[in-house]
């Protein structure tokens, strides 16, 4: 699925595409957030790195995967589950990641700290 | 109620504690105190398994008590006190000691004695009796200065005594005064096979044999000298010539006794005084004595009731069908076992070559099964009882019921939807069908959870197979799909993927995906196909292909902590470690600030270390000599020992190189979940083995294995296993069992629960690893000789790797560190500050 770029917002270069491994996570410091990054098939995703459940970063340590179809991370720690579309949290819909746009430009991947949500906006 | 009644139980055997578990359970401490007199020293424990007192089990283990049973509130246990006199008139009991106890109701629950033969010499020296621990000691001491051993009868009892001599070494004969064995429960074809297995086993049985006196031995300590001249010389006599019941007490306080003993109770379990109730093997019911234990506990079941006000539940006699393993030979009596019914018809099989001999005895009409005997092989038994029981209709041709099917499968049986809900299917513990349907229906969906919820199949463990089948029967039936798959991306159970990678030659997780899988995987099945096929082919785990698929865990080879820093376990081999090795894990502790404790299997585990700080503290150890602990792994983790006989006093064997040659052989090995080995030097078990997946424990004449036992949350008692092993002998054990654990456990199922489940149990364990009946053992050596020599250090691997060592970074875009682990210091050392202490810290 191609990635939109999406106009007016502040990018913050991380690292090159071919950094990444797929679907292994790795974390970023963006702007003094830290955001995992996955890479599954050729589509990067951004989530916090902070698990709210166990209040350690190290959501880019969890194993992906799918659950009925839908990608997700599982935390490392009590093992809940984000998708990594949304940062839902598949056992607890009050609880969500925030998930961050992401682009390539130039074989170099770029975060946003602005929320997804701007995109659908 | 105003004031408590006064409850007295004299006895505290088998029957006498059962009898009491289910009174507290009816709520009976509400309305009664509970004084209890015991005659021996220690409260009840399980003479149906005295034997095994012989082959390793202690007198602790035997005990039937839960801990803490008789210190609640309104039981008063009084031990090593018998009681020698019963005033009916004013309702008080007298003691040895001459204290005196009042009472308002009063059970006998005496039991038995063994029977003696007054033959002239039965009070000779080295003479016993097998019936408490006390005897048992007694024998185990003769028996080290003895050679041969003869056991006086050839009944049950008499049998299991056998097999008790056996264990302790000696030349065993068996003296039987009828001309068959066991000649209550078999017939004489099934005695004869009985005999001819026995005899196979290596003891001498001697029928038709009355010992006229027992005198000064020629080469031994007796000579036996029997009616028709022959003679045995033997240095023990054990005498196991049946029971009679212990009714003294009865008798002198004027209760109305059988002719030839027993105390006479009727459906109440009432004896000719009111408020005297007798149970178990001294009561006599309808001139009957009824010596199992099963009996016995439904006696206590009715005065339970009786003193509860239930009522109701009455004692109309008791089949005595029984079912139990001699010497490892399957024996079992079912209802009319001689045929002795009119007009009925029996059916036999002989097969010579597999040792195997079944009677069916069904009515004139064929409409009933009335009985059967079963020896050498005995998995009718469940299906044939329950057809007597419930009047049953067999087949057509009731022969069908023990032929052996030609497909090689048992014989026909029945199933078990055709039983009524009230088929008793635990004798022992009187769990009906119903009560397991029951369960079921609550939530029970393994053999271990059904056994822990109703009991049954943990008595004798006769009704094992019945229960599984009744099991899968009610999943079946309550449309819960038998599903083992393990996730949402396989069809499949551990096991069957186990086999599929392994036949397959399937070397990576996506192949596994691509051949028998869907979608992409999930955090159940990388892990688990990444354990599996570690187990098959051993790669190095962080090989591009595996990486993936491991848990964080074993990804950075180190225990996440709760802040997300990992610990750090350098493997310490049976717990030696040299000053030299010990200082180096000082200086990296104190070099890196990482908090230090020791664990439970005898290494160090230091804490706290990031993520990036991994490679060069690794770096540092293994320069020093030191090799990953794998403590991170589903796979070994320590074997623990103890000193030893190289420096202990007591010590047998060299535990500390068992323990370190043990260890080196299994580091490495990924399992379904993590085993924990240790190696005692001695029975005084210091290493605490018996608790352990592989537990090892020295005497003087050779290795003893325990398996499966377990601490931590569920604690579970290692099974004896195999005794007197050498080291070969030990190490090829273990290592097929290992290989049988890996090929066949569910995910993240302990050695313990797998036993649990393990249909078949122990003696089937010992029938693959010890007879090697699937003609798999070779298979299994070859497949754990490959992992031995495959075996490498995967902290040594990644350190030589730059590629690797890359992934060791909190950030992939800066050297910083994660400014959210925060430590601060308690007794001298870090721990990671709670939030509280975060938000303070950074307003400093």
């Amino acid at each position: 699925m191609a990635q939109m770029p999406i106009a007016n917002i502040q990018w913050t270069t991380v690292c090159s595409e071919s950094d990444l491994i797929p679907n292994l996570g790795v974390c970023a410091l963006v702007d003094g957030v830290q955001v995992a990054l996955f890479k599954v098939d050729d589509r990067i995703y951004a989530l916090d790195n902070h698990d709210p459940f166990s209040e350690a970063n190290v959501i880019s340590r969890g194993l992906v995967g799918d659950l009925e179809g839908r990608l997700v991370v599982a935390s490392p720690i009590y093992k809940q589950h984000f998708e990594l579309s949304t940062g839902q949290c598949l056992e607890d819909e009050t609880v969500a990641l925030n998930a961050y746009p992401v682009e390539v430009v130039d074989q170099k991947v770029q975060v946003s700290l602005a929320s997804v949500t701007v995109e659908a906006a | 109620m105003s004031r408590k009644e006064t409850l007295v139980v004299v006895g505290n055997g088998m029957v006498g504690h059962r009898f009491l578990e289910k009174l507290v359970d009816a709520g009976g401490l509400e309305r009664y105190d509970v004084v209890v007199f015991g005659e021996e020293v220690r409260p009840a424990y399980d003479r149906v398994h005295l034997s095994e007192f012989f082959s390793g089990r202690s007198a602790d283990d035997l005990s039937m008590v839960s801990e803490g049973f008789y210190d609640q509130e309104g039981i008063n246990l009084v031990l090593d006190e018998a009681i020698v006199n019963i005033d009916r008139e004013s309702c008080k009991v007298e003691t040895a000691s001459g204290s005196i106890q009042a009472y308002d109701q009063l059970v006998l629950a005496t039991g038995s004695y063994p029977f003696v033969p007054p033959v002239p010499g039965h009070e000779r020296e080295n003479c016993f009796v097998y019936r408490t621990i006390e005897d048992l000691e007694a024998i185990k001491e003769a028996a080290r200065n003895s050679k041969v051993g003869a056991v006086v009868g050839g009944g049950l009892l008499g049998l299991e005594a056998a097999k008790a001599l056996k264990d302790l070494g000696l030349e065993t004969h068996v003296v039987e005064f009828a001309p068959r064995l066991m000649a209550v429960q078999v017939d004489d074809g099934g005695g004869a096979m009985l005999r001819r297995k026995i005899e196979g086993l290596g003891v001498s049985i001697h029928t038709s044999k009355n010992t006229k006196q027992i005198v000064d031995g020629e080469g031994a300590v007796h000579q036996m000298q029997f009616a028709d001249g022959e003679v045995l010389n033997t240095d023990i006599v054990l005498f196991s010539a049946g029971i009679r019941p212990r009714d003294e007490l009865a008798k002198s306080s004027g209760l109305e006794m059988g002719e030839r003993g027993g105390i006479v109770i009727d459906n109440d379990c009432r004896t000719s005084d009111k408020n005297i109730y007798a149970i178990g093997e001294c009561a006599l019911w309808d001139g009957k004595i009824f010596g199992l234990v099963a009996p016995g506990y439904q006696m206590g079941q009715v005065v339970v009731d009786q003193l509860t006000g239930q009522g109701g539940n009455q004692f109309t006699g008791a089949d005595m069908s029984t079912k139990l393993k001699l010497m490892g030979v399957d024996v079992a009596s079912i209802g009319d076992a001689h045929g002795n019914t009119e007009g009925c018809l029996s059916y036999q099989l002989i097969d010579e070559e597999k040792e195997v001999y079944k009677k069916l005895v069904v009515s004139k009409n064929k409409k009933k099964v009335l009985g059967a005997v079963l020896v050498g092989e005995a998995e009718e038994y469940g299906s044939l009882l329950q057809m007597m029981l419930n009047d049953m209709r067999p087949p057509e041709n009731p022969a069908e019921l023990i032929l052996p099917q030609t497909d090689g499968s048992s014989a026909t049986g029945l199933g078990v939807a055709a039983l009524p809900e009230t088929a008793q299917i635990c004798s022992c513990y009187d769990v009906s069908k119903g009560d397991l349907v029951n369960a079921v229906a609550g939530g029970c969906m393994d053999m271990g959870a059904l056994k822990a919820e109703t009991s049954a199949g943990t008595g004798c463990g006769g009704c094992t197979a019945l229960v599984k089948q009744v099991l899968d029967h009610e999943l079946t039936e309550l449309g819960v799909e038998v599903k083992k798959d393990i996730c949402e991306h396989f069809p499949h159970s551990r096991q069957e993927l186990y086999h599929l990678v392994r036949v397959g030659e399937l070397k990576s997780f996506n192949e596994v995906l691509e051949k028998h899988g869907k979608g992409r995987g999930c955090d159940i099945c990388k892990p688990t196909i990444g354990s599996v096929l570690a187990s098959c082919w051993n790669e190095y785990v962080l090989k591009d292909q595996h990486a993936q698929v491991q848990d964080t865990n074993d990804y950075f080879l180190g225990n996440m902590q709760k802040d997300g820093t990992y610990s750090i376990v350098p493997r310490v081999p049976g717990g030696e470690i040299t000053p030299e090795k010990l200082i180096t894990i000082g200086e990296v502790g104190r070099d890196y600030n990482l908090y230090t404790k020791i664990t439970g299997g005898q290494r160090i585990d230091l804490f706290g270390a990031r993520v990036e700080q991994l490679p060069e503290i690794w770096k540092r150890l293994v320069d020093a000599g030191f090799e990953t602990g794998h403590a991170y792994g589903k796979s070994l983790r320590t074997v623990k020992s103890c000193v030893g006989s190289t420096w202990c006093r007591y010590g047998v064997l060299d535990s500390v190189s068992m323990a370190i040659a043990v260890e080196h052989r299994y580091r490495g090995v990924r399992s379904p979940h993590k085993v924990k080995m240790a190696v005692s030097g001695c029975t005084r078990e210091c290493a605490e083995a018996q608790s352990k997946d592989v537990g090892v424990i020295a005497t003087e004449k050779g290795w003893n294995l325990y398996l499966c036992g377990n601490g931590g949350m569920k604690p579970r008692h290692a099974d004896l296993f195999a005794t007197e092993l050498d080291d070969e002998t030990l190490v090829k054990y273990i290592d097929r069992f290992m290989m049988f654990y890996i090929r066949t456990a569910d995910r993240l199922q302990r050695t313990s629960v797998w036993m649990e489940n393990l249909e078949g149990g122990l003696d089937y364990l010992r029938e693959v690893i010890i007879e090697d009946s699937l003609g798999i053992c070779q298979e299994l050596e070859d497949e754990m000789t490959y992992l031995v020599g495959t075996y490498q250090c995967e902290w040594k691997t990644t350190i030589e790797d730059p590629e690797k060592l890359k992934r060791f970074n909190h950030f992939i875009n800066s050297d910083e560190s994660d400014s959210n682990v925060v430590f601060v210091t308690e007794r001298e050392q870090i721990r990671p500050a709670t939030n509280d202490e975060k938000i303070a810290l950074k307003q400093l």
